[in-house]
């Protein structure tokens, strides 16, 4: 796994992805600033970390999305390439028009900060091959807006592709309105593209990849984009 | 010339912000507001050119970058 996460003015959680994603492959992911204009050669997934790029001016994500690194991106998603986008890195995906919808202000209007219970949709894509499907895992969230809008064309196309990886459930994988965080239609957590190869996803797998920071729930998604990549490469 | 363009979120979808500020303005005790919907104004200078060019430019602007045309609406005026 030869991976780059991009930075942006305002992201502050970069290092926890760099940290994590050497971890779990054993290789050290190139740091990429935001005004260059290619991925390192051989780059097999980009990963966009969360934070306030440009601090969330305009619209979360809105100018990180029209940088020049994100044409690259562009260009590395339409040939295939993996791309994921973590919290402030999913609305920049959604900003850019990678992935459809919008993230709104939370319905409660605060900011949240705590651990959640995600459903795993599905357990055949490259993201979540280290999960089974109806496996619940609990990761952390940190964010103001998080609450995932699109119109209802958008949300059913999605929804009969089985686009949806992520939903926001009870710890048993119920879903129930109380234990969607911040509102979100469909509880939607995670999405990925129509190619299925770019996911946004807005609670933080990469915090909960160590037993001594209390959950190793997150590792599923890493070990399991390591494992897909080694076998195509 | 100077311009401006103000952004609105479409009908339907949510506006938490405005539901806030329609409570408020309830419990400070304005009375007859029925709804509030919260949108952004940009106030812009067009360096030269003609009107007609001008406002395709703000156009241009808006659905590159100030409007999220997925849940947002713009009007573009110039003014002078």
């Amino acid at each position: 796994m030869k991976s780059a996460v991009i930075v942006f003015p305002g992201i502050n959680r970069e290092h926890d992805m760099a940290r994590t994603l050497r971890l779990i492959s054993g290789r050290e992911p190139a740091m990429v600033w935001h005004a260059d204009t290619t991925l390192p050669a051989g780059t097999d997934l980009a990963v966009i970390p969360g934070g306030f790029s440009y601090g969330d001016y305009l619209r979360c994500g809105a100018i990180a999305a029209r940088s020049p690194i994100m044409e690259a991106v562009r260009a590395f998603a339409g040939r295939g390439g993996l791309v994921l986008g973590v919290c402030n890195g999913f609305q920049i995906l959604c900003e850019s028009g990678l992935l459809p919808g919008v993230l709104m202000r939370n319905a409660q209007l605060k900011f949240i900060c705590r651990d959640v219970y995600l459903r795993i949709e599905r357990s055949d894509t490259p993201f979540t091959r280290g999960y089974n499907a109806g496996q619940v895992i609990r990761v952390p969230v940190a964010h103001g807006e998080g609450n995932y809008v699109a119109d209802a064309e958008t949300l059913t196309r999605i929804e009969n592709e089985g686009r949806v990886l992520f939903r926001y459930a009870a710890p048993d994988g119920s879903l129930d309105p109380q234990w969607n965080v911040n509102g979100a239609t469909n509880a939607i957590a995670g999405l990925v593209s129509a190619g299925g190869n770019v996911l946004g996803l807005m609670p933080h797998p990469e915090n909960h990849v160590e037993a001594a920071l209390g959950s190793t729930d997150g590792r599923g998604l890493f070990q399991g984009l390591a494992e897909h990549l080694s076998r195509a490469a | 010339m100077k311009a401006r363009v103000t952004v609105t979120l479409k009908s339907g979808i949510l506006d938490p912000q405005g539901k806030a500020i329609e409570g408020a303005l309830a419990s400070l005790g304005v009375v007859g507001v029925s709804s509030v919907r919260q949108g952004k104004v940009f106030d812009i200078e067009i360096a030269d050119g003609d009107r007609a060019g001008a406002e395709a430019r703000l156009k241009e602007a808006a659905e590159k970058l100030l409007a999220n045309t997925v849940i947002e609406n713009y009007d573009v005026k110039v003014l002078t």
